[in-house]
């Protein structure tokens, strides 16, 4: 059958024809449609527990339930952004000590460019970290083909498989033809050596040793499965080395009459014995077209004779940061730029705004107005549409680092001396990495605020459920804050002076409070309206 | 046959819309097709664009190189302009003339008007209006567009209207009768 498909998409329905049990995330851009695709397959089925696919409270908890559900001897799939890889990291590297019994995946969409990130830090260094084989697919087709692919892989090796896409593979669609025939779930088996997943130091060393020793095979792998592909060009001396999708905009540019011998990589550790023959076949000057950081420019310098050159993004061939674009190449190819029109000067930025009638505009409008009558508010945002307060008209927020930070670095500026310290979260980024740090609040009875902008919804990401819905209050009281101290307001406009009065008050009370602006996000409140009318 | 198209508007204004009727004929045609969107943080009322690449051979990349677009479909003016560094130089802007005002600093737009209006190949419309006129609800404005863009579009007029009809089918008559005046309306302009 053909469909056309997002590259997430192509991935999810990969999984899913690949006999997938589970799925576990936590949203985050570019990632998050893979996991509400399969979502969508389950709802269609009439059988919720078809496959596990609630989404998770933090990318460290969805690794863990993966690896339980593999241990259990059934296929697992976790989806995370890149950042989302360093929440998991503890998971992610001590399940390649522990090894697989059922096939377990781990996607990794990152971000390069920052369309929606922070940073553009490149997941391929976590698989070289682990140890473990990782795959970049260059299309959707491909995408959709190593799922199934992949997991045999998982269950022959005993390895968690690192997928790594980038924004322009998981957010494009194109037409991917897939099997008419879905495999059958796994049944249930329990590890066959047990002790491979108790990591006392005695048996860790031992799976150490195997993970060292398995290096082989998985080098092996890379250099037949057929995903990496080395062509000889007719003027071998000249080699271009692509990765994922860097192969797409060197073909969109490539003339046969270049005659470079070209190695398309989609499968790691690089395929030692396909380098060696582009060497022995005379290269001489290397090309590398690699979306994201230069992994492997960097590892290629210590596989290859040093005489050989190698440019890339190191050496300035290619531009140092961002992604790469079918333009971005030309000049490293000897290739003129195309005829263009000019940009135009008249044209200004249209930033992204928090929606009208959004609830975090309410809270921010009266946190701006108290904040005001300190001389020296600090207030420490996090990640979610209310980060955007950073932005005109309201200027409100003085850092934001990554998800729960607002309530750590406000403890840690409290510490300092600061007051007032205040914290602003979302409620899916509180209980995704916010309430630990409460934790540390409490225990400390730190002099901050902690401002829960509560829209009942994982906005950002397109409004997904949130893992403490209903429970917020309850969890702040089981943390330790006092009741007193735990306030909650309706952020509309008609409520401004009383949530004024509230914020003052626990401003000025000297230990660690929370007050909670409740109001459902307009978006999803739009979507139930609608679903409500028919 | 190869066009390469960028889709501008601003978040919410529905270019997604477009892209998946032209999506729809196309493959209908069998021709090959990529897409790429934006997600994320900037559909919040930000600038959005979508390149869309469809071919009678197999397409490599995903995104369109600065100066390989055929054709710049946008809902808004000022974004139209965003991107003419895309274009190819005989390549074309089909846009709407209203803008969306969601910035203090939005330029004068006559001047955004006139920039649109100095390149040779350009139709300017108003696609509010436009949808109105045709008995067409103001959700309707994108399909008006799409309509204007069909003789750039190297797919037949017939075909696309019957993307048209197929995307909305499951909305019921009533919205595929309204988004086929709609197309009709913008078709008639540009032709004109």
């Amino acid at each position: 059958m053909k469909h056309l498909l997002l590259g997430d998409e192509a991935i999810a329905q990969g999984a899913i024809d690949a006999g997938l049990s589970g799925v576990y995330a936590y949203p985050g851009t570019p990632s998050t449609e893979i996991t509400e695709y399969i979502q969508g397959f389950v709802k269609a089925t009439g059988d919720p527990s078809a496959i596990s696919c609630r989404w998770a409270t933090n990318e460290k908890t969805a690794m863990e339930a993966a690896l339980g559900m593999s241990y259990m001897g059934k296929r697992a799939l976790v989806c995370m952004k890149h950042v989302g890889m360093n929440v998991c990291a503890d998971a992610f590297m001590n399940a390649a000590i522990t090894g697989v019994n059922g096939g377990l995946i781990v996607v990794a969409a990152d971000d390069p460019s920052m369309h929606s990130s922070q940073n553009e830090q490149d997941s391929r260094f976590y698989a070289k970290f682990a140890m473990i084989p990782c795959l970049e697919p260059s299309n959707q087709q491909e995408a959709y083909d190593m799922m199934q692919y992949g997991f045999a892989l998982s269950e022959r090796l005993k390895t968690p498989i690192l997928l790594r896409v980038t924004t322009r593979m998981a957010h494009s669609r194109a037409v991917v033809e897939t099997t008419d025939k879905s495999q059958p779930q796994n049944t249930m088996s329990t590890p066959a050596d047990v002790n491979h997943f108790i990591l006392l130091p005695a048996f860790a060393k031992r799976n150490y040793a195997e993970l060292v020793a398995a290096q082989s095979s998985f080098l092996e792998e890379s250099d037949r499965a057929g995903y990496n592909r080395y062509v000889r060009g007719t003027k071998p001396e000249k080699a271009i080395v692509t990765t994922g999708i860097g192969y797409n905009y060197l073909m969109e540019n490539y003339d046969a009459s270049m005659g470079c011998s070209i190695l398309k990589i989609t499968q790691y550790p690089l395929p030692k014995a396909l380098i060696d023959k582009m060497v022995a076949d005379g290269a001489k000057e290397i090309l590398v077209i690699e979306e994201g950081q230069p992994v492997v420019e960097e590892m290629l310098r210590g596989m290859i004779p040093s005489d050989i050159a190698i440019h890339g993004r190191l050496t300035g061939t290619l531009p140092r940061m961002g992604e790469l674009s079918p333009d971005c190449l030309r000049p490293a190819l000897g290739l003129n730029a195309l005829p263009t029109k000019e940009k135009e000067t008249i044209v200004v930025g249209r930033p992204p705004a928090l929606c009208q009638g959004c609830g975090h505009r309410d809270m921010y409008a009266a946190l701006n107005e108290v904040a005001r009558e300190y001389p020296n508010p600090r207030i420490f945002g996090d990640i979610g549409c209310y980060t955007l307060g950073a932005l005109s008209p309201f200027h409100a927020i003085h850092a934001c680092v990554e998800m729960g930070a607002s309530v750590t670095m406000a403890k840690g500026a409290a510490d300092a001396g600061q007051h007032p310290a205040i914290a602003v979260i979302g409620d899916s980024t509180f209980t995704h990495s916010g309430m630990t740090g409460l934790l540390d609040c409490v225990n400390a009875n730190a002099n901050v605020v902690v401002l829960i902008s509560d829209n009942l919804t994982t906005g950002m990401t397109g409004g997904q459920d949130s893992a403490g819905t209903g429970r917020l209050e309850q969890i702040c009281y089981g943390v330790g804050v006092p009741q007193e101290h735990v306030r909650v307001v309706v952020p509309l406009p008609k409520n401004m002076e009383e949530i004024k009065q509230v914020l003052r008050e626990e401003i000025d009370y000297p230990g660690t409070s929370v007050v909670i602006a409740r109001r459902e996000c307009i978006q999803t409140l739009k979507r139930h309206l609608k679903a409500a009318k028919k | 046959m190869k066009k390469d198209i960028i889709l501008a508007g601003v978040g919410g204004q529905g270019i997604l819309s477009i892209a998946t009727v032209i999506g729809e004929a196309a493959l209908q045609e069998g021709l090959y097709l990529k897409q790429a969107e934006v997600h994320g943080m900037s559909q919040r009322g930000g600038d959005v664009q979508s390149n869309l690449r469809l071919s009678s051979e197999p397409i490599m990349s995903d995104l369109i190189a600065k100066g390989g677009a055929d054709l710049i479909i946008s809902l808004e003016p000022m974004e139209a302009l965003r991107y003419t560094e895309y274009l190819k130089p005989d390549g074309w802007i089909v846009s709407s003339c209203i803008p969306f005002l969601n910035i203090p600093n939005y330029p004068e737009l006559e001047e955004v008007l006139a920039r649109i209006k100095a390149h040779k190949n350009h139709v300017l419309l108003d696609v509010e209006s436009l949808a109105k006129e045709a008995g067409a609800p103001a959700q309707a404005a994108n399909m008006v567009l799409l309509g204007a863009a069909i003789p750039m579009l190297g797919i037949d007029h017939d075909k696309m209207v019957a993307g048209v009809a197929r995307v909305f089918a499951r909305k019921g008559e009533q919205i595929v009768n309204s988004n086929l005046a709609a197309v009709e309306a913008g078709y008639a302009f540009s032709i004109r």
